[in-house]
């Protein structure tokens, strides 16, 4: 089972690809070289045979017949000696070691390939090389070279690559399988703590072998998700726990003004303070309950199919108008400074509600603490194209937020210290956010110097109704 | 007037029931909405008052039968959803105004009651409002209260239009929000009386008697004091 197990891991396969490649390589050199090898060794015994025909027809042409047979004679009785032959120009073998010829050999002239025989031979006809020469009074003289010794070398050669190959495929599955072992197991060590992960102890993470090599960088990359998902459940649990209480407080409230009014109240106006109470505190909760809404549907992108390209400038001017009394009761001199063209396609209600949370903050609280300049009782709000997009812009001249609370502020329900005083959910700035998300745009918290400036940036509208447009047009700004 | 109120909370609806009849309506109840609509089809209702969620026939599906059958009695849509989103669907699918759940009462009979006299009056727009010795001129865009001229801004003209066409009736912050500056989102400050005491002071202060009046717990609404 396990070892089935080993076999199906894909690096045992590689390993036998590899495998398989280096046979057909090593079968590739070893019959190249034999080849080779062949062909130098039959030239060099073609030589051999054309040396020896010339030094024979040499002692011939000195003395005769008789001297070439005594030649012939002295020259095979030296062991490992070659293939001599002289005949009758009729054919009859008058001296050498040849026994058995093919017919009609001898009528051959030049260089020949053929089966011969040695007195005495039994085990079969041997393969040789020769050459035919006519001597001058018509005798006929043969010399030949054993090939045998071609024919060993060939079989060594083929010793070889069959031992070569054996030891190939054993080392290399052996090797594979080792190899594979190796892999299996970190991937098993992988596997394992994956599972716990899945099984819910998100604590764990993948073990990392230290070799630096590509199985590590995808482990240091899974850790690196599986941080992020830890960051993003601490989140949402932190939401949770912040949804519990900042609803549980009203309904604490609530509930407790209701018991005591039912314990103590005595005359109708009692209860109907209480009740009067009672309405307001579960106003209040319809209130948070609706912003958490609202966050949540613009969060998971809820209401793309309800957009429409609208003027970004107007919706300022509207909600820059409609805040305008207000501020102006409290002293705060609103302007409003909005260009014309400044198209968005998105949700006019989700953007004018965000430019209102917006604005609401910077009148609660970017007010000026105590006398101050004339400068510090203004709030500007403002709406401009910027390269591609529209930034609309809230900025007060009041206390500002310091730099390490900007981003906290953004989450649902924080509050700062000083604000807790005053009414407010602490959800605001997290639609506000929520909003700009939904649109492919961002928003951020600068500093005003003094006060504070948040800045919603949203891609503008592409000229030509083209959502293929659009979406590419919004893609970098997301990953940036 | 006669209201019909489709709504499968029994509880809900005897409170709704209990509350128009007190305001001195009719008010009857069905909890589904076949039944909602067989009753709003064969009997001659001011307004309707649907769910959206109800057994047998979805709300807004009995919205589009009714319309199918040319049956154009106004209908308000009440709903838990309440998003965005939500409103544009239930006002596509035929309804007139959108409530969502929960609701004030106060603000539902001030819509209900805004839907029915509509609905009596006629599709035809009024140019010319009067109401004591305040006129409204559409057309000239001019306001005069005893003859003077009052200048207004251009949105506080279309408040006190909005005003002077529901004369007698309440207008409520919201829906002062929804058709003054067509927004249906909840300002948590309340900006809407900053911009009436404003109003107020432009053609009330310094005339007799005192036209804009708020009404407590519920909104607005300009009327003849002297009645």
């Amino acid at each position: 089972m396990a070892l089935g197990k080993l076999f199906r891991t894909t690096a045992f396969k590689i390993s036998i690809a590899y495998l398989v490649i280096s046979a057909v390589g090593a079968g590739l050199v070893l019959g190249t070289i034999g080849w080779n090898m062949k062909h130098v060794i039959e030239d060099q015994i073609s030589q051999t045979i054309d040396t020896n025909i010339a030094g024979l027809s040499e002692q011939y042409a000195l003395g005769g017949i008789r001297r070439l047979v005594n030649i012939i004679h002295r020259r095979t009785r030296r062991p490992g000696a070659g293939l001599y032959l002289v005949t009758t120009p009729a054919g009859e073998p008058i001296a050498g070691n040849v026994v058995s010829l093919p017919p009609d050999i001898l009528s051959h002239s030049g260089q020949i390939e053929m089966a011969y025989a040695m007195p005495g031979d039994t085990g079969g006809k041997h393969r040789a090389l020769a050459r035919i020469f006519v001597l001058d009074g018509g005798f006929r003289l043969l010399v030949g070279h054993d090939l045998e010794e071609g024919a060993r070398l060939r079989a060594i050669l083929q010793d070889a690559l069959l031992t070569s190959l054996f030891w190939l495929v054993v080392v290399g599955t052996l090797g594979g399988l080792w190899v594979a072992r190796r892999v299996l197991n970190r991937v098993d060590a992988i596997n394992a703590n994956a599972r716990a992960i899945v099984a819910g102890d998100l604590s764990k993470r993948l073990p990392l072998a230290g070799t630096g090599d590509e199985l590590d960088r995808l482990v240091q990359n899974f850790n690196g998700m599986l941080d992020r998902i830890s960051i993003l459940m601490a989140g949402l649990k932190d939401v949770s726990d912040n949804i519990a209480h900042d609803l549980k407080t009203p309904l604490t409230r609530l509930r407790g003004g209701v018991e005591q009014a039912l314990r103590t109240a005595k005359t109708p106006e009692d209860y109907r303070g209480a009740l009067e109470k009672a309405l307001d505190e579960s106003e209040r909760l319809i209130q948070i309950f609706d912003a958490l809404l609202s966050i949540a549907r613009a969060e998971a992108g809820a209401g793309r199919e309800g957009m429409t390209d609208f003027d970004a400038g107007s919706v300022a001017r509207d909600v820059g108008e409609l805040y305008e009394p207000l501020a102006e009761e409290r002293g705060i001199a609103l302007t409003i400074s909005a260009g014309t063209g400044l198209t968005l396609h998105g949700s006019r209600e989700l953007v004018g509600q965000a430019i209102a949370n917006l604005a609401d903050n910077a009148l609660k609280y970017g007010a000026p603490e105590g006398a101050a300049s004339a400068a510090a009782g203004t709030v500007e709000i403002s709406a401009r194209r910027s390269c591609g997009f529209i930034e609309i812009s809230v900025a007060d001249h009041g206390p500002g937020i310091a730099e390490e609370d900007r981003m906290r502020v953004l989450d649902r329900f924080v509050r700062l210290e000083n604000a807790r005083s005053r009414p407010g959910s602490g959800l605001g700035l997290s639609l506000a956010m929520a909003v700009a998300r939904l649109h492919n745009g961002s928003l951020h918290l600068e500093d005003n110097k003094p006060g504070l400036r948040v800045v919603i940036r949203l891609p503008a509208a592409p000229r030509r109704r083209d959502a293929e447009v659009s979406l590419a047009q919004t893609k970098p700004d997301k990953a940036a | 007037m006669r209201i019909l109120v489709v709504e499968d909370d029994t509880e809900a609806a005897n409170y709704m029931v209990k509350a128009f009849r007190e305001a001195g309506h009719v008010a009857d109840h069905v909890g589904d909405g076949i039944e909602g609509y067989a009753r709003a089809r064969d009997e001659n209702y001011d307004v309707l008052i649907v769910d959206r969620m109800l057994p047998k026939l979805d709300g807004l599906s009995l919205i589009g039968s009714l319309r199918a059958q040319n049956i154009q009695t106004p209908v308000l849509i009440l709903s838990a959803l309440g998003q965005v989103d939500d409103r544009v669907k239930g006002l596509r699918a035929g309804g007139d105004d959108y409530l969502a759940k929960p609701y004030a009462f106060s603000e539902l009979l001030a819509r209900v009651e805004v839907l029915a006299r509509r609905n009596r009056a006629g599709a035809g727009e009024e140019t010319f409002y009067r109401v004591n010795g305040l006129e409204l001129d559409r057309l000239a865009h001019k306001l005069t209260r005893d003859g003077k001229d009052i200048p207004l801004q251009p949105r506080e003209f279309r408040l006190l239009e909005y005003l002077m066409k529901h004369a007698g009736q309440v207008v409520t912050r919201t829906m002062l929000l929804e058709n003054v500056w067509d927004y249906h989102f909840d300002p948590q400050t309340n900006v809407i009386d900053v911009h009436i005491s404003r109003l107020r002071a432009k053609i009330d202060k310094g005339f007799d008697p005192p036209l804009l009046q708020t009404i407590r717990g519920a909104g607005y609404m300009i009327r003849d004091g002297s009645r």
